[in-house]
């Protein structure tokens, strides 16, 4: 199973304002790879992810997903394939409801009811929000609603999920709660963060951005273990490596 | 104070009504909407000067909201939000219009007070049924409703978001109210400040519209609205329908508070 490829080649983004987000990205990932975006803030992680499944077009350059070219043709398809996670819930939340809100993408795909149903409910309970079904967005924590949001995109069975600050705004216990969730998921993962211990535990390989340029591409371990690199880059090492430097303290 | 927001979106509440489960929610939302439709159309067709006649009508929003448990007090401040315009729209009729059309014992009432009743009573109507049918049937299904009964598919779209977005420019407005509150030291919001508070909170609107926008083309959306419930229109439908229209085509043509009185004052002589 090849298709779940996602492939960025000399991908350039310019904004409408002419802000240059990203200058020739190329990177290609592999079927069930879970890799990390990481780089400062405005260094074009978010603008990165959503050309993924199109929901910005490149200026120049070219996505591929499964070896199919990302164009207004095909992006039915890829939207079914690539789940994205928006950045901030409450974007994603639009339904009165959090149990309509996951009914929504099911049904935009032409689903017969008793299918959707079923698909809602297996979300929520993947996602343990099952009990969230049924509550407006607005009575929900940031966790809570991290997970149904989470849920929303789960309930469209993507093979490929992208994931923007997915721990951000999370308190200890409820990050630890969705780390546990990402990692049982067998999907391709594409996950942005500033969260490098979230990295070190959920993606073995690393992509730093900065200013809108591939830094690196290549082994967490090794990225994280390059000081010069990190401090360029505005990042700084995760915790858990930060008092045995040698060892690298990856469990 | 830190409720401001909270208290704001529960103006949503009625969303999450329309996913509730009595008969009423049960219904075919096309015969719901063609009803209030129907409703809308026999309110509005009385004379300038009509007032005993308008008054039975009140029956149907409100024994629709006791039917669907629509809460009072929430169906009340939803009306309240339609007073500013029979404010706005009849406030001139009784300076305009004051030749005495009727005598209450020793009150001249005008023709201006009686058209700026009517149009009132006219107004509150509508905006009851109009609450209560979103309340027991859900914003989507008043959509979907107008889509399958052959509205085009960008009015209903076009509604459906007006509707959405009102929500967020509510929210939007409650989170800029709240950081300026707890700035504020107690100081009222003046005329100066209100400018630039007003053009941000439409820039902020906007972008999070444009992002909410997003994140439902990404999950398949392509204008069409769909509900878990597509249900088909059948007989209860067809007797709810039918019954209610030929209950305002009889209170249209038969004014039965006059009816009752003359009845009372008849017996009387
Ligand atoms: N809608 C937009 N219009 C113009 N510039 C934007 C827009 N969104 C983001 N940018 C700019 O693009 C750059 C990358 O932003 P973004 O992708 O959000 O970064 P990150 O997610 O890594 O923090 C920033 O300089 C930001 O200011
Ligand atoms: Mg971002």
């Amino acid at each position: 199973m090849s298709h779940h490829i996602v492939e960025a080649i000399d991908l350039c983004h310019c904004y409408g304002d002419g802000t240059q987000a990203l200058t020739n990205i190329t990177f290609r990932i592999h079927h069930g790879e879970s890799v990390a975006l990481v780089g400062a803030n405005g260094a074009g992680k978010s603008t990165l992810l959503q050309h993924l499944n199109g929901v910005l077009l490149p200026t120049s350059g070219t996505i591929r997903i499964g070896e199919v070219p990302l164009v207004k043709e095909t992006l039915r398809d890829i939207r079914r394939t690539v789940g994205m996670v928006f950045q901030d819930p409450d974007d994603q939340l639009f339904s009165p409801t959090i149990g309509q809100d996951v009914a929504f993408g099911p049904l935009n795909m032409g689903l017969p009811p008793a299918d959707v149903a079923a698909r809602v409910h297996e979300a929520l309970e993947r996602m343990e929000a099952l009990h969230l079904k049924d509550k407006p967005v607005y009575r929900l924590s940031a966790g809570e609603k991290r997970r149904a949001a989470i849920a929303t995109v789960l309930s469209m069975t993507p093979d490929i999920l992208v994931l923007d600050e997915p721990t951000s705004g999370l308190d200890p216990r409820a990050r630890r709660q969705l780390l546990g969730l990402l990692k049982a998921f067998r999907h391709t993962k594409i996950i942005a963060t500033h969260d490098l211990d979230l990295v070190l535990e959920l993606c073995p390989r690393t992509l730093v951005l900065h200013e809108g340029r591939v830094k690196a591409d290549g082994s967490t371990r090794e990225i994280f273990a390059d000081q010069a690199l990190l401090t360029a880059c505005h990042l700084e090492k995760p915790l858990t490596m930060q008092g045995c430097p040698k060892c690298g303290g990856i469990p | 104070m830190a409720n401001l927001g909270d208290r704001f979106r529960d103006l949503g509440r009625m969303d999450t009504m329309g996913s509730r489960e009595s008969g009423l929610h049960r219904l075919d939302p096309r015969a719901k909407v063609l009803a209030t439709a129907a409703f809308a159309l026999a309110v509005s067709s009385f004379g300038r000067y009509e007032v005993a006649g308008l008054l039975p009508f009140m029956a149907f929003p409100v024994s629709l909201a006791i039917l669907g448990e629509v809460p009072g007090g929430y169906l009340l401040k939803r009306i309240g939000l339609a007073l500013p315009f029979v404010l706005l729209l009849g406030v001139l009729n009784p300076v305009l219009d004051r030749e005495v059309l009727l005598q209450v014992g020793p009150l001249p009432i005008t023709g201006g007070w009686l058209s700026f009743l009517s149009m009132a009573l006219k107004l509150v109507l509508t905006a009851a049924s109009a609450v209560v049918l979103v309340a027991i049937t859900s914003m989507d299904g008043v959509c979907q409703a107008l889509e399958r009964l052959g509205m085009p598919q960008v009015f209903v779209v076009q509604i459906g978001f007006l509707h959405r977005y009102t929500f967020v420019l509510v929210e939007e407005a409650a989170r800029m109210l709240r950081a300026r509150e707890l700035r504020s030291n107690g100081h009222d919001l003046t005329h100066r400040e209100f400018g630039p508070l007003a053009g941000h909170l439409l820039l902020r609107t906007w972008d999070r519209a444009q992002r909410i926008h997003q994140a439902m083309l990404a999950r398949g959306f392509e204008g069409e609205v769909h509900l878990l419930r597509r249900p088909s229109f059948g007989l209860q439908d067809a007797l709810f329908l039918g019954a209610w229209c030929v209950a305002f085509l009889v209170l249209r043509l038969v004014n039965l508070p006059l009816l009752m009185g003359t009845l009372v004052s008849g017996g009387a002589q």
